[in-house]
């Protein structure tokens, strides 16, 4: 398995805090993969490299072999990774179609179809495509309704639906489960095996470990920003040194005063 | 819409259509009253006055509606529309000086004040648009002041003395006819304009930047471009209007060309009337400067209409912050409701409320007809 998404030794400091160091991940093409770790441990910083929203202090980023360190967003999104963000993030004041079609602007104008800047926003084959979309996430019926209406969950579909706009290679997602009730987060599941099944590489961030170790192929555990476990679920969930990252190293046992 | 008709979606189009129509009818109606009435109105009214008071007017709808082209969309409040205005007032004024320009040749030099009002945004912006709101207000107004600077301290902006238009003899009782008509086709060409970008992909990436620019951009939104974009569109109007105001009122003075009550007034209406809407800043304009015109003919002190404008900015921001526009608009609909829960057809038929849930009706028919 060659691998789609690469990161090499990142390094990301903010002031004294080293949110990354020396992180070096591997995401294999057509896979699920899984970033877990305690809190603070860089995960949503290693994303936010990836996907061009904070730059590397050192390191690089490859996606399919072509090094990407450092690009912008929209450079990021139109070589093909998309990403959905912790604390929901849609354009309340647009409709779920309008967020829809903003997404499909990369893929609108790379099939020339744009040309015109003052063209109607969104052409018969966008809208059907955002259609099909909102529907394989279940929130087509809102398709007319402003984003700001949508109950939380819905927000999560929503994210994931307009990152699907531009059918892109790879998917970051940070807590897909996150504040989701139970129903939803099998069907989110589920969507995302379907998807991977299409073709389409997961990178999942999640502190749900009943849904990391059920739909990932392969689970990496970053720890004071380095990865320090990479392998299987089965055994990923038995290693050592994840459960020193999750429950700290006996040597803090040390420093209890005894008798 | 139109281009995706199929079988499954024609019984949900006859009985949506007579509603949306009716609405389309009723809209494009008031619009054509409304050009007639702008139309004839210096013919009607002759009072030199009122048709003075109707430039301005003018001036300030064309200059309201530049300003929510960028500013309303993408929700970055720009305090510095007084830089083009000034820009291209100057610009007009130098020019027409220079070439020795007469008559209603000058309004030929109008788009090369918008010209150079568009240059002027360049720079202008791709300093301003790397910061975002209050730090993006501050610099505006900063960059503002330096315009004003330059425009006393330069040799060739006649310094105090500004620049003054020629004085030629037309018509004392229709002198301000052809100002009113130029006046009008900026302001209904700014329309116009205002209104493809906002049906437009480019339009919708203002609205997106102005909701959420760092996901806009996740989204492959080349933010930076569209802004700019949006940015030297209004300069370039605002420039042209500010040539034109050089024109009307004879002179272009640092402290009246770079006024900062320009920048609060177009910003007031843009809010009065709803920022970031079509019609908002139309109306709130139409209010606003006859009733600040009023105010200086009535008031022999001058300060009444500036404290007012401050008076009615605090007003609007705590009791009206989204404007007249969305706030009826929400009013309306709620009543319309709560006449339908009671069982009464609200007035003009039941295609109102009707309109809000249409959209998704169509898109759940069209659900259908994907598959």
């Amino acid at each position: 398995m060659t691998a789609l998404l690469r990161t090499a030794g990142v390094t990301k400091a903010f002031g004294g805090v080293q949110a990354l160091d020396d992180a070096s991940i591997e995401v294999a093409e057509g896979s699920i993969a899984g970033l877990i770790g305690p809190n603070g441990s860089g995960k949503t910083t290693l994303f936010n490299v990836i996907t061009g929203y904070e730059r590397v202090d050192s390191g690089h980023v490859y996606l399919g072999g072509k090094e990407i360190t450092n690009a912008a967003p929209d450079k990021v999104f139109a070589a093909g990774i998309g990403r959905t963000f912790q604390l929901t993030r849609v354009f309340s004041r647009l409709t779920v179609m309008e967020n829809m079609i903003v997404a499909a602007q990369h893929h609108e104008r790379r099939q020339g179809v744009l040309r015109n800047p003052f063209a109607r926003a969104g052409g018969p084959a966008t809208r059907r495509r955002a259609m099909e979309l909102l529907e394989f996430t279940g929130i087509a019926h809102h398709a007319g309704s402003l984003a700001e209406t949508l109950s939380y969950g819905q927000r999560k579909l929503l994210e994931m639906s307009y990152v699907l706009m531009a059918s892109p290679s790879i998917v970051l997602l940070d807590e897909p489960a996150g504040g989701v009730n139970p129903t939803l987060i099998t069907m989110i599941a589920d969507r995302i095996r379907q998807l991977n099944e299409q073709g389409t590489t997961f990178l999942i961030v999640e502190h749900n470990m009943d849904f990391v170790m059920g739909l990932c192929d392969n689970v990496t555990v970053l720890d004071y920003g380095t990865a320090v476990v990479s392998g299987p679920p089965s055994v990923v969930r038995t290693d050592p040194k994840v459960l020193d990252a999750y429950l700290g190293t006996a040597e803090d046992d040390d420093d209890i005063p005894v008798g | 819409m139109s281009t995706d008709t199929s079988a499954s979606t024609d019984t949900e189009r006859t009985r949506l259509l007579p509603a949306v129509q009716r609405g389309m009818l009723l809209r494009l109606g008031g619009l054509a009253v409304l050009l007639v009435v702008a139309a004839i109105y210096p013919l009607v009214i002759t009072n030199a006055l009122y048709t003075q008071f109707a430039v301005d007017t003018l001036i300030f709808v064309a200059a309201a509606v530049a300003w929510n082209l960028f500013s309303g969309f993408s929700g970055y409040i720009s305090l510095g529309q007084a830089v083009f205005f000034g820009t291209g007032a100057y610009t007009v004024g130098l020019l027409t000086n220079h070439w020795k320009v007469i008559g209603g040749t000058i309004f030929a030099l109008l788009p090369l004040g918008g010209l150079a009002a568009a240059v002027v945004a360049v720079p202008f912006g791709l300093i301003a648009l790397r910061v975002r709101r209050h730090t993006f207000v501050v610099i505006t107004i900063a960059i503002f002041f330096i315009f004003q600077l330059m425009a006393y301290n330069f040799a060739f902006t006649g310094g105090n003395q500004g620049v003054s238009s020629p004085f030629f003899l037309w018509n004392a009782a229709d002198y301000n006819n052809p100002f009113y008509y130029v006046g009008l086709i900026l302001a209904v060409a700014a329309i116009v304009l205002s209104w493809l970008i906002r049906h437009s992909r480019f339009g919708l990436q203002l609205l997106a930047i102005r909701d959420d620019e760092d996901r806009a951009r996740g989204l492959g939104v080349r933010a930076m471009r569209v802004k700019l974009t949006a940015f030297i569109l209004s300069g370039f109007i605002t420039g042209m209007i500010g040539g034109l105001w050089w024109f009307f009122i004879g002179q272009a003075l640092p402290e009246t060309a770079f006024d900062p009550n320009f920048d609060l007034s177009v910003v007031l209406m843009a809010f009065l009337g709803g920022a970031g809407t079509l019609a908002g800043p139309v109306l709130g304009a139409l209010i606003l400067e006859p009733l600040q015109q009023w105010e200086a003919i009535t008031f022999t002190n001058g300060f009444v209409a500036e404290v007012s404008l401050g008076v009615l900015l605090l007003a609007v921001i705590l009791f009206l912050p989204r404007g007249i526009i969305p706030t009826g608009k929400e009013l309306l609909m709620k009543w319309q409701a709560i006449r339908e829960r009671r069982g009464q057809p609200a007035p003009g038929g039941a295609a109102p409320p009707a309109s809000g849930t249409a959209v998704p009706s169509t898109g759940s028919q069209k659900t259908g007809s994907v598959r």
